[in-house]
């Protein structure tokens, strides 16, 4: 558990092109086809080792001695790596355990912080998608919401908090509202500049066929503004998990941002830093599904 | 024969731009015979597609009358099919949805799904792309991208077949290819089409009449020059026919010295 979360950002850009070759080699179990390939490896594997492996580690190796060399000045109280390393080890050796609602496993805070994200970035879809579409497609709806939307955007979320608190009588529900607050609007903004950037060729394909509106959905506005949508719900997810440490720190319970100040509570700061660690991966990991998910659906244009 | 399948009575068309009123065509009269091949022909910024927009009732003109089969054209519609300059293909649905989007668009009210496949089969079959039916407009060649768009607007059965430029962006064999095909097409269909170009050559060997407009602002019809070559045609044979030299010469000499584009207007 350990090494795998730790060394995630170190072997996530090197497993991509590396990993395949081994891959092949190790299954391939006639000894002709390996030893073909091996031939002419040896000299570009050494290559885009050095371009892809290299690089990363190096700057990751920057980090620590940079962190090393403060921690090492006097009275900066900072941990060293080392110290740091020995309190994950200790930390994700068990990460589910639960002694009672304020002493609770990292894995279980932020199973927590990631629900709250969940809810409040899934209502936020459920309202802001289809609000993006009706901005996009009609201009009276887009003159009405934009002030609107240029009003309330630049608030930081967490000015919502106490209305949130004060709304819903709770702290978990006010955390949720915190975060739909803050995914709402990069989904409603995409969305709509989506649908107002539909190639005007495909909708005078849309007029010249007279298609009825429940086509022009499905086959043409839907599908063009897929990556301006999946662009918004990365946008809205980054967002979502930036804000949530921090409303968790002024609501506490259960989660990753609580967890970080009942440590610096306990003035326990080698902790604080594996969970800036933690929420890096997770926020990372969360981005690059998303990558994944956007490459799927974006297709060629066709300007020619 | 109906002389009058397409009627153009007066049409001008203006343009409300930031600087004011652009006026793009004036005193438009055109008619178009059913089954007529009919090339618009003229400098780039004359207005040939602003007038295809106005047949195929994408926009409506300021002043005057346009009537399709005796019908004022109030919009667009399946049954004036245009291929687009850029092919206009959905890049999110195989060549085959493609042209089903537009069949059962026009017969799905009336046909059962099995003829509406077989339709856009046909349709697939009569441009030679049975092929490429499932693959994406992302993975075919521009030609064939453009032969689909050809498909598709086929495959609606339309009173009038629109072509804004539709062999312009591709390459000089290519585009003799598909220019051949396209008068086979015409010659199986007898379908009544009016294309813009800007090629003289396209023009004569594909044209009924060619319709040559002056420099815009304000662009009128210059002349029509009725192309009276004996179909089938063949572009090879008629590289040295000498009715042909002349109908290409006279097309030339409207564009290069009585139209020549003047430069600093631009």
């Amino acid at each position: 558990m350990v090494a795998a979360v730790f060394h995630s950002p170190l072997e996530a850009p090197a497993a991509g092109p590396d990993l395949p070759p081994v891959a092949k080699a190790m299954t391939a179990s006639t000894p002709t086809a390996t030893a073909a390939p091996a031939a002419k490896k040896p000299t570009r594997d050494f290559r885009s080792f050095w371009l892809t492996v290299v690089p990363p580690v190096l700057g990751l190796a920057l980090l620590v001695l940079i962190w090393h060399l403060i921690a090492s000045s006097s009275g900066s109280g900072i941990p060293k790596p080392a110290e740091t390393w020995a309190q994950a080890v200790q930390v994700f050796s068990d990460p589910f355990y639960r002694n009672g609602p304020n002493d609770q496993g990292v894995g279980w805070n932020v199973l927590a912080s990631l629900q709250r994200v969940a809810i409040g970035f899934g209502l936020a879809a459920l309202v802001g998608i289809p609000a993006g579409f009706a901005i996009g497609r009609s201009v009276f709806l887009s003159r009405m919401f934009n002030p609107l939307i240029s009003l309330l955007r630049p608030v930081s979320p967490l000015a919502w908090l106490p209305i949130g608190l004060l709304v819903f009588k709770g702290a978990n529900p006010a955390a949720i509202w915190t975060i739909f607050i803050c995914s709402i609007w990069p989904m409603v903004i995409n969305t709509a500049v989506g649908v107002q950037r539909v190639p005007q060729d495909y909708m005078n394909v849309a007029r010249v066929l007279n298609l009825s509106e429940w086509k022009i959905f499905t086959r043409i506005l839907f599908p063009a503004v897929l990556p301006y949508l999946l662009t918004g719900v990365r946008l809205a997810v980054g967002t979502a998990w930036l804000v949530i440490v921090a409303a968790e720190m002024l609501t506490g319970g259960v989660g990753i941002g609580f967890w970080v100040w009942d440590e610096w509570n306990n003035l326990n700061v080698s902790s604080i830093i594996i969970a800036i660690f933690v929420i890096g991966i997770v926020g990372l990991l969360l981005e690059f599904a998303l990558i994944k998910l956007a490459s799927l659906f974006t297709f060629e244009e066709v300007k020619a | 024969m109906n002389t009058k399948y397409i009627d153009i009575q007066g049409v001008e068309q203006t343009f409300k731009t930031k600087k004011g009123n652009f006026p793009a065509l004036r005193d438009i009269n055109l008619t178009v015979a059913k089954g007529e091949f009919v090339a618009l022909i003229g400098h780039s910024g004359c207005g040939k597609s602003t007038l295809l927009n106005l047949i195929a009732g994408l926009t409506t003109p300021t002043s005057g009358v346009l009537l399709c089969a005796d019908r004022e054209i109030a919009g667009p519609g399946p049954e004036r099919a245009v291929v687009f300059q850029n092919h206009s293909l959905l890049p999110w649905l195989t060549c085959f949805e493609n042209i089903y989007l537009a069949v059962e668009r026009v017969f799905g009210a009336t046909e059962s799904k099995a003829q509406l496949k077989q339709r856009t089969n046909d349709a697939l079959a009569l441009v030679g792309l049975t092929a490429a039916a499932q693959k994406r407009p992302g993975e075919v060649s521009g030609g064939m991208k453009q032969r689909v768009g050809i498909a598709r607007a086929l495959s609606m059965e339309p009173k009038v077949l629109l072509m804004d430029e539709p062999f312009g962006a591709l390459d000089a064999l290519t585009r003799a290819k598909l220019q051949d095909e396209l008068l086979e097409i015409v010659a199986k269909t007898h379908a009544t089409v009016v294309m813009v170009t800007h090629d003289v050559d396209e023009a004569v060997l594909l044209s009924d009449k060619i319709v040559m407009m002056t420099n815009g602002p304000a662009a009128t019809i210059g002349e029509v020059l009725s192309v009276e070559l004996p179909r089938p045609r063949n572009r090879v044979a008629l590289a040295d026919d000498p009715q042909y030299q002349q109908y290409r010469k006279a097309v030339i000499d409207f564009l290069y010295t009585r139209q020549a584009h003047v430069e600093k207007a631009a």
